[in-house]
């Protein structure tokens, strides 16, 4: 309280946030630029350096010291990749999966976080306490009895057996529901159904456009996991069948096709590079939804 | 919970019923046009609806969920091959694996590189937020740029770092040689490899985690900030007694998230150990719980036991949220002790 203002290293930046017409937040010194172009750099290194190696000759790559900068053989590897081991075909298989499972996750989790945000019903809040219990229950738990069952119905290697477990989710359930309770007025609800609305009327006309956001962002969220997820997809379908890119790498991983490093690492890239394309355009919504989701956890 | 009391003020609308039929027709009909079907309708609802909107989640966890979890645990009772009958066998697959030095291995391996992963991972998000919450030139980029790497998945950057790490070529060797080290057996020596893999795990996550404390940051009050200014509190004792207090609700539940993923780690190891990766590398070295599971179940086909390594990881997980619950009872406690305090004080 007594201390002196002027001399101690807190007294500058102290004396600026007095003045009542200061920023909210400092303004960074060289050092924090510094450390955050550090950051960025440790993030950003091993994307480009995949690229690097999907542009050289599988000789190139594994030898010391190795390469830095792009080589000429970019295209050839990605024919290769595309052409013997059919990650073109992993390609399209994951844009169904990981589609489908964005939009029914959307919707039933919107759906389902209305009914918990803005609709009376018995046993609401045990139910809901039920679904963010859920979330901490590991796939490892079900993976054996699922496939026996999807042994049992000739569906390995399916791409339904991905797709049904993923319909919804509990963490869309939740998200959902923390937009609504603050996003969505009780009294508009209540107006529509005044006006006669039945529910399915207000779903449509009044929760989806004050919802849409949340949605789109949800959507984002549910597609980069659907599109990257492993363990269940590996043990249900296998890198020569049907494989979605992350069951197609893991097989290029184990040298099924080859174990030239150039082309292991083209098949990273392809993976990677629509959902690096995606967060360079989309990069502020998704930055804005992960963070949204998560103060009110 | 206001809003639950808000929200119950819906539960006794008008009965002015429309027909429920999507040809509703205009809204503004005069409730003259009710009749005992439509209201009968309107009630069913109001009543039905709320389940059938939450049914698909439930209905899903049933499914894939809840029946599979329990059908885990018959089968941990019994000794069961894929594709063959089974035969009941009591706790005889836990006290097997009690007395197995690979479910030893394994489990302490899943405990140590959990820790080496999500420790400096979350302490460097810490920092990470800290910094992203100045006001800065390019911020867009460099909240897009750490979040990069969690857009790639398990495999491509699990692969990427096979590479850099590799003993003989790799650029992480490299770059020790041209500081003077000798180069590091990445994978075939145990606590490299472990380190290995938790920066792979570190990688993606921190830039994820490093945003979830910067929006909790930003909800602090700026007046908190203020009143410690006024006190001669410096930047540092600042973050340390008034940023890291606030945000501790959502430290502890990037902790509990990350402990779960950490407890479920699968594709990191055993694509980082290429051709020996279900085994965690040639000596173990790295074979933690679900790569366990995982080659009793696939490689030796011995479901009974898998299906005992999935329950004890269920366990384990109910003991972590059972103490993270502790841990939050316990700050509540405090923090309620605290504002009396500030209360009596003023």
């Amino acid at each position: 309280m007594s201390r002196t203002l002027d001399t101690t290293a807190a007294g500058a930046p102290r004396a600026r946030r007095l003045r009542p017409s200061a920023g909210r937040q400092h303004h960074a010194g060289p050092l924090t630029y510094v450390l955050l172009g550090l950051a960025a750099l440790v993030s950003l290194f091993p994307l480009y350096w995949n690229l690097v190696a999907a542009s050289h000759t599988g000789e190139r790559v594994v030898k010391a010291p190795a390469p830095l900068l792009p080589g000429p053989r970019l295209f050839d590897n990605l024919s290769f990749a595309w052409n013997q081991v059919d990650m073109g075909e992993a390609l399209v298989n994951t844009t169904i999966v990981a589609g489908l499972v964005a939009l029914s996750t959307v919707l039933f989790s919107t759906l389902a976080g209305f009914a918990f945000a803005k609709l009376p019903f018995r046993g609401r809040s045990a139910l809901l306490a039920l679904v963010v219990a859920t979330m901490t229950i590991p796939p490892q738990l079900s993976v054996i009895p699922l496939y026996q069952i999807i042994t049992d119905l000739g569906w390995v290697d399916q791409l339904q057996s991905v797709v049904l477990p993923s319909l919804v989710a509990a963490f869309g359930v939740f998200f959902m529901r923390q937009f609504l309770i603050e996003a969505l007025p009780v009294e508009l609800v209540e107006a529509a159904r005044m006006d006669g609305a039945h529910s399915l009327r207000i779903i449509w006309h009044v929760v989806f456009p004050v919802a849409r956001p949340a949605m789109a962002v949800l959507g984002m969220l549910v597609f980069v996991q659907a599109w990257n997820d492993f363990f269940w997809p590996f043990i249900a379908l296998t890198p020569d069948g049907n494989p979605t890119l992350q069951v197609a790498l893991a097989g290029l991983g184990a040298g099924n096709h080859t174990v030239d490093q150039a082309v292991v690492l083209t098949g990273a890239l392809i993976s990677t590079l629509p959902l690096l394309l995606v967060f360079a355009v989309l990069g502020k919504h998704i930055v804005g939804g992960i963070t949204a989701g998560a103060v009110k956890n | 919970m206001a809003t639950s009391v808000r929200a119950t003020s819906g539960d006794s609308p008008p009965p002015a019923a429309q027909s429920p039929g999507p040809s509703a027709g205009s809204r503004k009909r005069p409730p003259s046009g009710r009749s005992g079907l439509r209201s009968t309708l309107y009630r069913l609802d109001l009543k039905a609806v709320p389940y059938v909107f939450v049914a698909p989640f439930f209905l899903t966890f049933a499914a894939f969920g809840l029946f599979p979890l329990i059908y885990t645990g018959w089968l941990s009772l019994h000794r069961v091959e894929l594709g063959g009958s089974a035969q009941w066998k009591g706790l005889e697959n836990y006290t097997s694996l009690a007395s197995s030095e690979f479910f030893w291995n394994a489990l302490a391996n899943t405990f140590t590189i959990g820790v080496i992963s999500t420790v400096p991972q979350l302490l460097m998000a810490l920092g990470l937020a800290h910094l992203l919450h100045y006001k800065l030139r390019g911020r867009g980029f460099f909240r897009v740029a750490v979040l990069a790497p969690y857009a790639t998945s398990i495999a491509a950057a699990t692969l990427v770092f096979a590479q850099l790490f590799n003993t003989d070529y790799g650029l992480i060797n490299t770059a020790l040689g041209w500081a003077g080290f000798e180069p590091v057996a990445w994978e075939s020596s145990k606590w490299p490899a472990q380190i290995a893999i938790s920066v792979i795990v570190t990688w993606r996550w921190t830039g994820y985690n490093a945003l979830i404390y910067l929006a909790a940051m930003q909800a602090v009050p700026q007046d908190l900030y203020e009143a410690a200014a006024l006190d001669g509190a410096s930047r540092w004792r600042q973050f340390l007694s008034v940023t890291i207090p606030s945000i501790r609700p959502t430290i502890l539940f990037t902790v509990i998230v990350s402990t779960i993923g950490a407890t479920q780690l699968f594709g990191e190891p055993m694509l980082f150990g290429g051709s020996v990766g279900i085994s965690g590398g040639s000596g173990n070295q790295f074979q933690t719980l679900s790569l366990l599971m995982y080659e009793k179940g696939w490689v030796t086909g011995a479901l009974g036991q898998a299906s005992a390594i999935a329950w004890v990881m269920l366990l384990l997980l109910l003991l972590i949220g059972g103490l993270h619950a502790l841990v939050s009872r316990s700050n509540r406690i405090r923090n309620r002790a605290g504002r009396m305090r500030t209360k009596a004080g003023s």
